[in-house]
């Protein structure tokens, strides 16, 4: 009681903080959990009795095939944003300062802009009569309009425009912190270019890689919009079936429990990256 | 080659970046009404726009929520980050990772389970769902910016103020508050743009009592192409860019 009387504006400080907190973080969070082992009930969504049937139906083969595609989509989203992002991030730690910070503010203005604008933008661009079609055909590249929208590769080409920018950053904070020491050293003792980048850069610059895919996997499994507007009704993501499940076929148990999964999916992808992090630590480096 | 070839890549990079956010704004300005042949240069889907009564209602619904979302996130988060940078307490670490759950958490899992919580105490969805939900996903990014902003200042100037005789709340009120002023700022506008840019989050847990922006955009963009939402989206591309500007010469600013 000290607390109170001697520091009011310190205890009302906590108390508001934590209450926050408590209530807008941490019960909600219990209440999914506790929602994915209770039974499906129409009228008041969830009933007793305790149940593993959420989890059991996560197994089923339709529901497996839809998450494990989403997880392809999710993957392939994840590769060829750090396939451009890598490269992209080193060239950028290259370019002299003044210049950066006007790169690094143009990379940031899309990330500031309306995801779903940015994603109907696609869509003119996609569309069968679209400007890439269009262009193609009057370089007379192709004869036929191709089918582009309503495809797994739009909805990886959406998932890439609105992620990019997360894979950059890290990647480029590393290639920030990589000294030249190391790689002279490197070159002294005799490695080549190849034998360089496998042994220097890439360890070094590993924990830049695994928040990149921390940052990008996740959401990509979760931005339900993008496949509504390019997908078409094959190419659903997991943030789709958890949607559906909690708004339309009012399943909150499996929703929850396909919740509990990405979430299990984060807490894996955040271990990976602490470990990386301190492999590097104690190397001295 | 050497000097050219990151030059040329980076180049092309962001071209791809930039080059649907050009195609919406041309678009936008365009007569046709099919969107993708140019039919001249016309203002109608501005006008289009802003003679729709439910359109312009979502955006100062859009508005007045993102304003208070950023209001009410920066006070809160701004006390958080006081107290996480000053104050010794039990569970100090708890604070610290529930923070750090709801940034890197999928939104979609911040979204079913305040939904799921809002549902059990019987709150109406409208309005105030939406508010304490946008509060709660931007508080990590306002305690963020003014933790990095307290982090490099003087510990001894709060240390003098209360030699000196001032209360914890008079010493926050003239030492602290002026100090982490810029990054109050860079903070709300952080706010008010995730705020308005949100669907996943608002999705969830909107009322039809209360329709907002993105949620209309949504409904519009799902089916077919609208072009109406290529001049909604230039606007808001100006928009942002403008909070965008402001927040960076603010941060700038503040650092010489």
């Amino acid at each position: 009681m000290r607390s109170l009387t001697q520091q009011p504006f310190r205890t009302a400080v906590l108390v508001l903080v934590w209450g926050w907190l408590l209530f807008l973080v941490l019960t909600p969070n219990l209440l999914v959990v506790g929602a994915s082992v209770m039974t499906r009930d129409p009228g008041s969504f969830i009933s007793l009795p305790l149940t593993l049937d959420a989890y059991r139906q996560l197994l089923n083969p339709l529901y497996l095939e839809v998450f494990l595609h989403s997880l392809y989509m999710a993957a392939m989203t994840t590769l060829v944003c750090l396939l451009i992002g890598y490269p992209f991030a080193w060239a950028l730690s290259k370019v002299g300062k003044r210049n950066q910070v006007l790169l690094i503010f143009l990379l940031i203005v899309p990330f500031w802009t309306n995801s779903l604008v940015r994603t109907y933008a696609l869509k003119l661009i996609l569309a069968t009569n679209g400007l890439l079609n269009n262009a193609l055909m009057s370089l007379g590249v192709i004869d036929e309009p191709m089918q582009l929208l309503y495809t797994e590769g739009a909805v990886i080409i959406g998932l890439v425009y609105l992620l990019l920018p997360f894979m950059i950053l890290p990647l480029y904070s590393v290639f920030e912190d990589l000294q030249e020491d190391y790689l002279r050293a490197s070159h002294d003792l005799g490695a080549g270019r190849l034998s360089t980048f496998i042994h220097v850069i890439v360890p070094l610059t590993l924990p830049g890689v695994l928040a990149g895919i921390m940052l990008v996997l996740l959401p990509a499994m979760g931005l339900f919009f993008v496949p509504d507007i390019l997908g078409g009704s094959r190419n659903l993501l997991v943030g789709n079936v958890i949607k559906n499940q909690f708004l339309d076929a009012r399943n909150w148990p499996f929703g929850a429990a396909a919740s509990i999964m990405l979430t299990l999916a984060m807490a894996f992808l955040m271990f990976a990256h602490r470990l990386s992090k301190r492999r590097i630590g104690e190397d001295g480096v | 080659m050497n000097r050219w070839l990151p030059r040329t890549y980076l180049t092309l990079v962001y071209l791809l970046l930039y080059v649907p956010i050009v195609v919406l704004v041309v678009f936008s300005f365009n007569e046709s009404r099919t969107g993708y042949e140019w039919g001249g240069l016309s203002l109608r889907w501005y006008e289009a726009l802003f003679n729709n009564r439910a359109m312009v209602q979502a955006m100062w619904n859009s508005l007045w929520l993102a304003l208070s979302a950023a209001t009410v996130s920066t006070l809160i988060g701004a006390l958080t980050a006081l107290a996480l940078h000053r104050y010794r307490f039990r569970g100090k670490k708890v604070l610290n990772g529930m923070l750090f759950i709801v940034m890197m958490s999928p939104e979609i899992v911040l979204a079913i389970s305040l939904l799921a919580l809002f549902l059990l105490v019987g709150l109406q969805l409208g309005y105030v769902s939406l508010l304490l939900a946008h509060v709660t996903f931007c508080l990590p990014f306002v305690v963020i910016t003014v933790m990095a902003r307290l982090s490099g200042f003087d510990e001894r100037l709060p240390e003098a103020a209360r030699d000196l005789g001032a209360s914890d709340f008079t010493m926050t009120r003239t030492v602290l508050i002026p100090v982490i002023m810029p990054a109050l700022l860079a903070g709300w506008l952080l706010g008010f743009t995730l705020s308005l840019d949100d669907v996943v989050v608002s999705t969830f847990v909107s009322g039809p009592s209360y329709e907002i922006l993105p949620l209309r955009i949504y409904s519009m963009v799902r089916v077919g192409l609208k072009p109406e939402v290529n001049a909604l989206g230039t606007l808001l591309l100006v928009f942002s860019l403008v909070m965008l500007i402001l927040s960076q010469w603010i941060l700038l600013r503040s650092k010489r």
